[in-house]
């Protein structure tokens, strides 16, 4: 075991622990550990631009983004952070530029805008050109800017180091963080970082769905380290299904291509979003058209053989607009399907894309340890992390911006305090959860296989919690996630190696899988109504009255060692906007 | 506008009724220190969709057949740039090759990408490889001592003139095809030359002479031979040589 110390830690080197890292190297003697390296986060695989309201191509403002994003996320946004988001958008775009991110022009040289679902000019009167974009490749031009500043400022990576386990120590009645313990996978070596700040920013939980856009590698991992320590998530229930994913694969397409002009059609060839959507149609929110397509597929309007899919259409669109504007999308549709796009419709269904829940956290990126409490020394930013700018439904477009501004904030806070204050003491032992989480795996001779409970995971999890949910079904994944979780105890591994165990990481970010899993489904049954991505066939109405409030979700151990999820709520921060009816 | 005709596109899996999986073999290297000094070869046969992606058979095997097979992947579809190997010998992403476009009647073989050194299956060191990179100063140089407020202006053609090697995803698969690289691994490679002309040509920057001194190095780019291997294998279409051609030019020129 090796024992590192160092001002502030970054767990995860995506867009937000990379534009934190940039921030707090600057300040702060920083060190960033990634499971991946940094260039193979899944920022890059974000395509189709980033909000603000530049107003470069027509008119526009902050404060109609404001209205967009708590519209978006069906007014369960704490609208302060919203307004934060909206108005520091603008720098935050600004800055990347000047960082040397290669945006898409306009003819006067400024950056290019284009339209996106949900974004909307004067509180829903029309789409407005508010995304600003570098072809279908903004987030993987996002992920090289900040790598390159990051490779600038001389920011310090331990590359393949996985992050398992947050240490929490009690100072006079204060729980704070005092580091954290992460695995080498070169080696198999432990390490224990000391440190006065950590930052989780090691992105979403996708994978626990089948039909995902998310990376093999996004496990929740950040979520799961807090959340065994006693920490509350937020939000979990509230999962985004993107709209366009390729059928049966889920790979993404972004909206972009939509708000180029694309089309979503039935069998039948109708456009049938105007009937969902009259003024936004194919630029509704994600939600209500992830809704529509597999009402259309339910009705018997879908497409193919097993009618399991629909179509989207950019056939009208030149060419050159799609070389242009869309190169990369076309290019996948063309290797994993053998579609040509400029003259055939792409299969596309709904894919399981971005957590809006996740750690709660201020507007500064601190880590809450109740409805109101900081966690001194812990802070939170992007997917991992629920502030909450994206409610119950995020808009396209604001996660590229959330791990900016967010991201950014937690890095400039983080370093402001451990400028100020002094290294928490360790606990004894430091080490000991992982080690034997660890030995554990590697010596059980149990007869589980990860691939197997993860394949029966992700099985359940696609038919009982995607888009349309009801208390039989989520009682269904309730009891399956269960059982896994019992299985999960069995579960054996064949690499017994040190070195680049990947069979051991799998198991261990299986287990993660799981307790995400049950947080998600656990909160999903409370929420008796709609709103967002939570759709309950049975309670098929938005209620306020009882429901207009945060889920915190904490893990309890009873004195029999169980474990369970107990259920929390907190209130919805409200300043500009009351609750309307939500029509797009 | 004519409305499209909606039941043309029925692939993957058009036929429900006869099963699309086919019986391949996967021929891996295999490299484990811990175990034997020596690597070998070893053939798994196993079932799998023509329409799936070698990475999917990798995945077959290591979940459900022998799970100490090591490999890099993460994003699955070509973007994060993880699981750049040597399938049937030449470069690919395993996440972008198709069962069905690399004749699945003989055995496919897949091993490491090579000139960096193998560390455990199909996983090689890439430090040598982010070092090169790190050492063409990858990142934009102004002189700009007052930030402009607003963002800088560029035109669309002046965009457009570096867009080519904005596309690259650092998988490596250029530099570890060039034979130059293999033979002396001093060499910068294609990889770190296509992220130099990324800033060289870019109408923002202003240190285009000093990454040219950088390549104009013993080790930088009079050792290109123009195999165009590189081209051929770069997953995102980048047309690495031409860009490596036109360093060459602006170093005799001094114009870019």
């Amino acid at each position: 075991m090796k024992i590192h110390k160092y001002d502030t830690v970054i767990v995860g080197a995506g867009g937000a622990g990379m534009r934190a890292a940039i921030e707090s190297t600057k300040r702060s003697r920083t060190a960033v550990l990634t499971k991946l390296y940094p260039t193979r986060s899944h920022t890059g695989a974000a395509q189709g631009g980033m909000a603000a309201a530049l107003a470069n191509v027509e008119e526009d403002n902050w404060e109609w983004h404001t209205f967009d994003t708590v519209k978006g996320g069906d007014y369960l946004v704490d609208q302060d952070a919203a307004e934060i988001l909206a108005k520091e958008a603008i720098d935050s775009v600004l800055d990347l530029e000047k960082m040397g991110l290669p945006f898409n022009r306009t003819p006067n040289g400024t950056i290019d805008q284009r339209r996106f679902g949900g974004h909307s000019r004067n509180h829903g009167e029309a789409p407005v050109r508010r995304s600003c974009y570098a072809a279908d490749r903004t987030g993987h031009m996002i992920l090289q800017t900040l790598y390159q500043n990051c490779v600038k400022e001389g920011v310090e990576f331990f590359n393949e180091f996985y992050v398992l386990d947050q240490l929490i120590t009690e100072v006079d009645g204060v729980k704070k963080s005092a580091g954290v313990v992460a695995y080498e996978l070169a080696t198999g070596e432990i390490h224990v970082f000391q440190a006065k700040a950590v930052i989780y920013a090691s992105g979403g939980c996708g994978k626990f769905f089948k039909v995902t856009s998310n990376a093999h590698t996004l496990t929740g991992d950040g979520q799961a380290a807090v959340y065994r320590r006693g920490l509350p998530l937020e939000d979990m229930e509230f999962f985004q299904f993107h709209p366009t994913g390729i059928w049966r694969m889920g790979i993404l397409l972004t909206e972009g291509a939509r708000g180029e002009g694309g089309i979503l059609r039935n069998k039948d060839g109708e456009r049938f979003m105007e009937k969902y959507a009259p003024v936004m149609k194919d630029l509704a929110s994600r939600d209500v058209v992830s809704r529509s397509i597999y009402t259309e597929i339910r009705e018997g309007r879908g497409c193919g053989p097993e009618g399991d899919h629909v179509y989207l259409d950019l056939t009208h669109l030149p060419p050159e607009q799609l070389d242009a504007k869309l190169p990369d999308i076309t290019e996948f549709a063309r290797t994993y399907l053998g579609i040509e796009p400029y003259t055939d419709p792409i299969p596309i269904q709904p894919t399981a894309h971005y957590a809006m829940g996740g750690i709660p956290t201020n507007v500064e990126g601190e880590v809450l340890s109740d409805n109101t409490t900081v966690v001194p020394g812990l802070y939170a930013a992007g997917e991992v992390a629920c502030v909450s700018v994206h409610g119950a439904n995020r808009l396209g477009t604001n996660s590229l911006l959330d791990i900016n501004v967010f991201g950014r904030r937690a890095g400039i806070a983080a370093a402001n305090y451990s400028q100020t204050a002094d290294f928490v003491e360790l606990p004894e032992d430091p080490a000991s959860l992982v080690v034997e989480q660890i030995e554990q795996l590697r010596s059980s001779t149990g007869n589980e296989r990860v691939a197997e409970l993860r394949r029966e995971l992700q099985e359940t999890m696609d038919a009982n919690v995607m888009v349309f949910r009801t208390e039989q079904t989520i009682k269904t994944a309730v009891e399956k996630i269960a059982e896994l979780r019992e299985r999960y105890k069995n579960v054996a591994i064949q690499d017994k190696g040190k070195r680049f165990n990947t069979d051991l990481l799998e198991a261990v970010e299986l287990g993660n899988l799981l307790d995400l899993a049950e947080v998600m489904a656990v909160s999903a049954l409370a929420r008796k109504e709609s709103r967002g991505g939570h759709y309950r066939e049975d309670y098929p109405n938005r209620d306020d009255v009882n429901f207009m409030r945060h889920t915190m979700a904490y893990r309890e151990v009873g004195d029999d060692g169980t474990e369970t999820v107990r259920l929390d709520y907190k209130p919805v921060v409200q300043t500009r906007y009351q609750p309307m009816e939500r029509k797009y | 506008m004519a409305t499209p005709v909606m039941d043309k596109a029925e692939t993957p899996g058009a036929a429900p009724a006869a099963s699309p999986y086919i019986t391949v073999t996967f021929r891996v290297r295999r490299f484990d220190p811990e175990v034997a000094a020596d690597a070998f070869w070893e053939d798994f046969q196993l079932e799998i969709d023509p329409k799936e992606r070698v990475l999917d058979g990798l995945h077959k095997i290591k979940w459900d057949m022998d799970g100490t097979l090591t490999f890099r992947r993460s994003c699955a579809h070509g973007i994060c740039g993880s699981d750049a190997m040597r399938i049937n010998g030449k470069n690919r992403l395993a996440c972008k090759t198709l069962i069905k476009d690399i004749n699945p009647e003989k055995p496919i073989t897949v091993e490491p990408i090579k000139g960096l050194t193998v560390l455990k299956d199909l996983v090689v060191d890439m430090e040598p490889f982010f070092q090169a990179y790190r050492d063409v100063m990858p990142f934009l140089i102004t002189k700009d001592t007052n930030e402009p407020t607003r963002e800088r202006l560029q035109s669309a053609a002046d965009r457009e003139r570096f867009d080519d090697t904005t596309k690259c995803i650092l998988c490596a698969a250029c530099t570890s095809s060039c034979p130059v690289f293999w033979n002396d691994g001093q060499y910068f490679g294609p990889a770190a030359i296509v992220n130099a002309h990324r800033f060289i040509f870019d109408s923002r920057d202003e240190a285009g002479e000093q990454r040219l001194e950088i390549l104009n190095d013993k080790d930088g780019v009079w050792r290109c031979r123009t195999t165009f291997n590189c081209t051929d294998a770069c997953p995102r279409g980048i047309e690495v040589t031409k860009a490596i051609a036109e360093v060459k030019k602006a170093l005799i020129t001094r114009r870019f």
